[in-house]
């Protein structure tokens, strides 16, 4: 049983290392050929050079898209963090009936096949008369984004001990007042968090962009139509690092800030332990 | 004591006002929530709803006949061509869904049972990967698989073959790889979670009444961990039979799959009712295979006890 | 001190749904007064603090503080303050902002908002601790913020849910002590909810025990804990011997009882009392019977039996069979004289005072 268990021991560690290797080789690939002096990208690498950066602000269509994502992004990401607030409190604050429905309807585009809920939605704003555009696709992102933004408020919201506000409550503060000097200095950092995670996917959010975006492509979409030519390859390898840093410094952020909200509302509910 | 003096100040409140009181928990908790409900009410249950009305209709060019048929529904599930990628995509996601969670399994149970004070940093690392654009990830196999890629240059650079293969890019492999790799995190946090919640006195309670490392495994954790592992399963088959990015840049011509007929029906063949129709078809088939699997991953762990 | 009612309750009750957390209570508790609620959980007693301090509000019923009535009224207006089980300890803020919190509703100027903070904190004994993080303190020290952030704002009415359950057992005891002349030193009502009938014994001046959402009993300690009304609050309250015995005269608010093992008494008939039939059940507590040592006689005495013996340190529990008695006594005494030497099975003579004896509804 001994060496059973030494075998068991040795093997999920370095069976772990594997995995991880598995998950960031693709990753990693991307920055490795990003700066390869060939255009093609496979080994032997041939040289160092960063011209496909250099390039990059030579494209105007390149700075169109970097901008139509930044301003999706933004809007996308402020508006699932303010439904996804309005959603969380409610859930973890107070009961009423159909809560969990309500909440399992909410969470379902993690779900569902994203080319389902892309082409319905395409489907009913165009009906609606709606003509595509960046607004399109800020909806659809909405959509997506909530679930993550839920996730990650609620789990914020949790560990938030509903004495706190009763005190504030009971030393005479209003129900504005305790939400103000209370419950939004505690839950700031998950609000943050939420807004980064929100502001990464839209980011990155390839399939709701591609169906329901008008003639000004996001970066995704734009990526996508750059694909078809091989010699873009390398360009949009420069662009994918960029995109790659964006999105590890923004959740390395979100996620830090999380870590702060936990410990910040674990801390009423230790003592009792 | 001002607060005593805003007592005085407050006019005396009625029975009825009470009465409202004790509901408010009910009417606010509902208030609270209802922005984000209409807006998941007017922008995902609406619009299925407008799908499924479509899949009954029909078009003729730019016009929509809107006599209720089953017409749709003949094509989609007679047409060799529709009934072959909607079979492939199934089994692709059923593949797919499978790998992700056998491989996911170990990962989850080492973090959870061995991850000690880093659990954190672990799950960082893993979601880290998933976070990234998903055009890129697949993009990036493109470039590890393919003719003159990562793996063939590599495997040849070894010794271990003379030329490159074809066998690893354009192909229901290829599209199998990258799938799984994409929803790796999908499926290794549920099982964690699920992990996590084991009592791990019930298996010092096992190791006590005499089971040794495997027997315990198969006789508590694994059985315990059956939740996660279902949630897994699901997260993951359903939306992977909807993907039409991956097939369209690693799959070749074998290895598209249904979601990129749907695609074609909303863009260049335009025909919606008919591209309802496979949705809705798709959404019903993969739920279907869905239930059946947790079935039987339920009635598995049944008879391990 | 005057008598002067500081909180009406009159036939308050708390209804979820079919369910009842407290029923029909009433009560008036004084200005100046150490109050507290006790009974098991789930007894009610934290319903009521909290209709008091205004979380939650009663389905019929009213309550005044200091002659105002409270209904509808929110936590917020109320002259009450509270220290919560959790302390509730607002973890973004240091021991000075949490102390100063309420104040800064009140609008009073910068040096007077500190020295009432400063204050507060010596009352408590965390002078120099102001700056202290919320999560840098120890359990006892968080307590003594909670408690200094509700005594700040000069409540008429202090509540304490359960405020020492926290902490263990030692800190808990020189917490009782403390709390108990803090209350003395500022001279404002407490209200302390607990389900350790030590702690409401030794801190009150009067307790109302409560069982299933109803009041059952409300006196100071000591009558309390020698003349519970009945069986119930005489169990919570410590070990309690039950004998049966016949009633067999009744006068002027006291009934004579016959028990074949203690003889004829004359007792205080119960509040709760019903005739039922012609018997009546009395009780003794255990420290109330005294082992008779050698040839030592006493005017009232019964002999039995001792069955077994079960140690504590200081003093040991006998358990004597009494002949005539359906259950065996037991019997608390020190150790002093030896009672944790003597063997099962020893013949033993008991004395008791009639007094002790107390008849209680059931």
């Amino acid at each position: 049983m001994t060496a059973m268990r030494k075998l068991l021991a040795n093997w999920l560690p370095a069976y772990a290392f594997l995995y991880i290797a598995f998950l960031y080789l693709p990753v990693l690939l991307l920055p490795v050929f990003s700066v390869n002096a060939s255009p093609i990208p496979k080994f032997p690498l041939t040289g160092v050079t960063l011209d496909w950066y250099a390039g990059l602000p030579q494209t105007p269509a390149l700075l169109d898209a970097a901008w139509n994502s930044l301003v999706v992004g933004v809007a996308a990401s402020l508006l699932s963090t303010l439904l996804g607030i309005c959603a969380a409190r409610a859930i973890t604050r107070y009961r009423f009936p159909g809560r969990r429905a309500v909440s399992g309807l909410i969470m379902a585009p993690l779900v569902l096949p994203e080319i389902i809920v892309a082409i319905s939605l395409l489907l009913v704003l165009l009906q609606l008369g709606l003509s595509l555009s960046l607004f399109t696709v800020v909806l659809g992102h909405v959509l997506i984004c909530i679930p993550y933004s839920m996730t990650v408020l609620t789990s914020g919201f949790e560990g938030f001990d509903r004495s706190l506000e009763e005190a504030s409550a009971d030393l005479g503060e209003s129900a504005f007042g305790t939400f103000r000097r209370v419950t939004l200095p505690m839950v700031a950092p998950a609000i943050v968090s939420s807004l980064l995670v929100s502001f990464t996917i839209s980011l990155d959010e390839f399939v709701m962009a591609f169906f329901l975006t008008g003639t000004d492509p996001t970066l995704p979409v734009y990526v996508w139509g750059q694909l078809r030519f091989a010699a873009k390859l390398p360009g949009v390898l420069a662009l994918g690092t960029l995109l790659l840093a964006a999105s590890f410094l923004l959740l390395t952020l979100a996620e830090m800030l999380r870590r702060r909200a936990e410990r910040r509302t674990k801390l009423t509910g230790g003592v009792l332990a | 004591m001002t607060a005593a003096a805003e007592g005085q100040a407050t006019p005396r409140i009625r029975r009825a006002v009470q009465k409202s009181l004790l509901q408010s928990e009910q009417a606010q908790g509902w208030a609270l929530i209802s922005p984000t409900f209409l807006f998941a009410l007017v922008l995902l249950v609406a619009p299925i709803l407008v799908v499924i009305a479509h899949s009954f209709w029909t078009q003729d060019y730019l016009t929509i006949d809107r006599t209720f048929t089953l017409e749709q529904y003949r094509i989609a599930l007679t047409e060799p061509i529709y009934r072959d990628l909607l079979l492939r995509s199934l089994y692709v996601s059923l593949l797919v869904s499978v790998f992700t969670v056998v491989l996911a399994y170990p990962i989850a149970y080492f973090i959870s049972f061995h991850g000690g004070r880093r659990k954190g940093l672990w799950l960082f690392l893993i979601t880290i990967p998933f976070w990234t654009s998903y055009l890129l990830r697949v993009m990036s196999w493109k470039v590890i698989l393919g003719y003159n890629g990562v793996l063939n240059s590599g495997l040849m650079g070894l010794g271990v073959i003379d030329e490159p293969s074809t066998a690893l890019l354009y192909n229901t492999t290829a599209v199998v790889i990258t799938l799984t790799h994409a929803w790796a995190a999908f499926a290794i946090l549920p099982i964690y979670v699920s992990l996590e919640k084991v009592d791990r006195t019930l298996i010092e309670a096992a190791t006590d009444l005499g089971d040794g490392p495997l027997r315990r495994f198969l006789r508590i954790t694994l059985p315990l961990s059956v939740p996660g592992i279902v949630s897994a399963l699901l997260i993951v088959m359903i939306p992977t039979v909807g993907d039409f990015v991956t097939p369209r840049l690693v799959g070749g011509k074998d290895g598209v799959m249904i979601a990129n007929a749907i695609q074609a029906q909303f863009g260049k063949a335009s025909n919606w009712p008919l591209g309802a129709a496979l949705s809705v078809t798709t959404m019903a088939v993969v739920t279907a295979m869905a239930a059946a699997s947790v079935f039987i991953i339920r009635g598995a762990a049944r008879l391990a006890r | 001190m005057p008598e002067r009612t500081m909180i009406e309750i009159a036939g308050v009750t708390r209804s979820y749904g079919a369910f009842k957390a407290l029923d029909d209570a009433s009560l008036s508790i004084r200005e100046g007064e150490f109050f507290s609620l006790l009974g098991p959980s789930g007894c009610g007693k934290t319903t009521l603090l909290r209709l008091i301090a205004g979380f939650d509000s009663p389905t019929s019923g009213s309550i005044a503080i200091d002659g105002q009535p409270m209904n509808g009224i929110p936590a917020n207006r109320r002259p009450t303050n509270m220290v919560f089980q959790s302390y509730a300890i607002f973890p973004h803020l240091n021991v000075e902002q949490n102390v100063g919190y309420g104040l800064k509703r009140l609008r009073l100027d910068a040096s007077e908002e500190r020295r009432r903070v400063v204050e507060a904190l010596a009352q408590v004994s965390l002078s120099g601790l102001g700056k202290r993080g919320a999560t840098e303190l120890s359990g006892g020290q968080r307590q003594r913020v909670a408690l200094a952030r509700a005594l700040v704002m000069r409540p008429k009415v202090l509540l304490l849910d359960e405020p020492l359950s926290a902490l263990d057992k030692k800190l808990r005891e020189q917490m009782q002590v403390e709390l108990r002349r803090l209350q003395q030193a500022v001279g404002i009502t407490f209200i302390l909810v607990t389900h350790d009938q030590y702690e409401a014994l030794a801190m009150s001046d009067r307790i109302a025990v409560m069982f299933g959402g109803r009041i059952a009993q409300v006196a100071a300690p000591k009558e309390i804990y020698q003349r519970p009304v009945n069986r119930q609050v005489a169990d919570f309250l410590g070990g309690m011997n039950f004998v049966q015995a016949e009633i067999v005269g009744e006068e002027a608010g006291q009934i004579v009882v016959d028990t074949k093992a203690f003889g004829r008494v004359r007792t205080d008939k119960p509040k709760l009392f019903q005739r039922n039939g012609g018997s009546a059940t009395l009780g003794i507590r255990p420290e109330r019977l005294r082992v008779l040592w050698d040839e030592a006689r006493a005017k009232f005495e019964v002999a039995g039996t001792v069955v077994d013996r079960h140690y504590f340190g200081e003093i040991t529990h006998l358990i004597v069979e009494i002949p005539g008695l359906e259950k065996p006594l037991s019997v608390t005494e020190t150790n002093d004289f030896g009672a944790d030497d003597i063997p099962v099975g020893t013949p033993i003579r008991l004395a008791y005072d009639p007094d002790a004896l107390v008849a209680m509804g059931e």
